[in-house]
């Protein structure tokens, strides 16, 4: 009785097959994930409270004319000395009494800020500025927080703030989240992202 | 004659490719995985400023897209003024109200509270538009958003 062997199937055309798939991954692939900058909108305007009064000296402001030039107190300045002069103006603590600052490295100087708590930023930008350099300026500021808290952060935990951050976020982090959620918090109390952004100008004529 | 003798007895044995499918499978898994399809066809010039304090916008499924940026060169009809774009088509200032309330309404409900909005911006649009984006959203109450950048020196925006 001659036994029947059922015929191997022929695998080459597998790989061909395999290869035709693969690259039509490849091509439909975008491996990018979003990055950006998070920002927290204010609530609507009609639920604003009136604003409480803030003095000048706690006010840092920055403008972005319809020409995409950049004035940090009515004076104009370039981008690279943005981030060095919002530090300056954050960690100044020139307040006395119950406003001092302890833990502020600034000049002191009683013309500027008082408290890290009351220093506002307020971000001024006209209809016509580019995106970009909107971006590029906010990207500073934002930096200029962020050199604070990390600052603050390795002095007082040993870890920098954006290290931290990245901890939160890490499913396998070992240590202990809720209390990593309360020293975030303690940081980021003690430079508190002020940064106020007004209607944009019409550009005046 | 004896040299050419030799020669068949030293001939390497042919390399099995017996294991190529199965490397190229590993690789299709890899890419099937790692893919992300783009839901939307972008209708506008799409050129992301630069930003290097940056976060990831990690959980896709919780994410409202807004695209603006003046109308690629297929759509050069429409203008060539900034232009929105709310899923596939222009859409004017006003939709993205009905748009975002619709997004929102459309996701489970205990994800809702952690939307967050990606304003794809093009780096030559004017502020005002955007600024237009922003009071829409802050009038719905979504007020977490993020300006989708890629990754580099801010001092690559201004030259």
């Amino acid at each position: 009785m001659a036994r029947r062997l059922a015929p191997e199937v022929n695998a080459g055309s597998m790989a061909d097959i395999a290869f035709l798939l693969l690259i039509f991954f490849l091509v439909s692939t975008t491996i990018e994930t979003d990055y950006g900058i998070s920002r927290r909108l204010p609530p609507p305007p009609e639920e604003i409270k009136p604003e409480v009064h803030v003095r000048e000296k706690n006010l840092f402001r920055v403008e972005l004319n319809q020409v995409n030039e950049l004035f940090v107190e009515k004076k104009p300045l370039r981008l690279k000395q943005l981030k060095a002069a919002a530090i300056d103006f954050l960690d100044n603590g020139g307040g006395v009494d119950t406003e001092y600052c302890s833990y502020c490295k600034g000049m002191r100087d009683p013309k500027s800020s008082d408290n890290p708590n009351k220093a506002i930023i307020s971000l001024i930008n006209s209809r016509e500025t580019n995106y970009e350099a909107y971006i590029a300026v906010q990207n500073e500021l934002i930096s200029a927080y962020n050199e604070l808290r990390n600052r603050e952060a390795l002095r007082v935990y040993g870890v920098s703030f954006t290290e931290m951050k990245v901890q939160l976020k890490d499913v396998n982090h070992s240590g202990d989240k809720s209390k990593l959620k309360e020293r975030i918090k303690e940081i980021q109390a003690m430079y508190p992202e002020k940064l106020s952004e007004a209607e944009p100008l019409t550009a005046e004529l | 004659m004896s040299i050419f003798k030799k020669k068949p007895k030293t001939e390497l044995p042919a390399i099995s490719t017996a294991s190529l499918p199965d490397i190229v499978f590993m690789l299709l898994f890899f890419f099937m995985v790692a893919t992300v399809m783009r839901n939307d066809t972008l209708i506008v010039k799409n050129e992301l400023p630069y930003a290097d304090q940056i976060e990831k916008l990690d959980r896709k499924n919780m994410v409202i897209h807004i695209y603006a940026g003046k109308p690629s060169s297929r759509y050069k009809n429409v203008g060539t003024e900034a232009k929105i774009q709310l899923n596939d088509k222009f859409a004017p200032v006003q939709e993205i109200k009905s748009f975002v309330l619709e997004e929102i309404k459309s996701k489970p409900e205990e994800l809702r509270p952690f939307l967050t909005t990606a304003l794809k911006v093009d780096k030559d649009t004017k502020m005002g538009l955007v600024g237009d984006i922003k009071k829409e959203l802050r009038a719905v109450h979504m007020l977490k958003i993020n300006y989708t950048t890629k990754t580099g020196q801010a001092s690559n925006n201004i030259q």
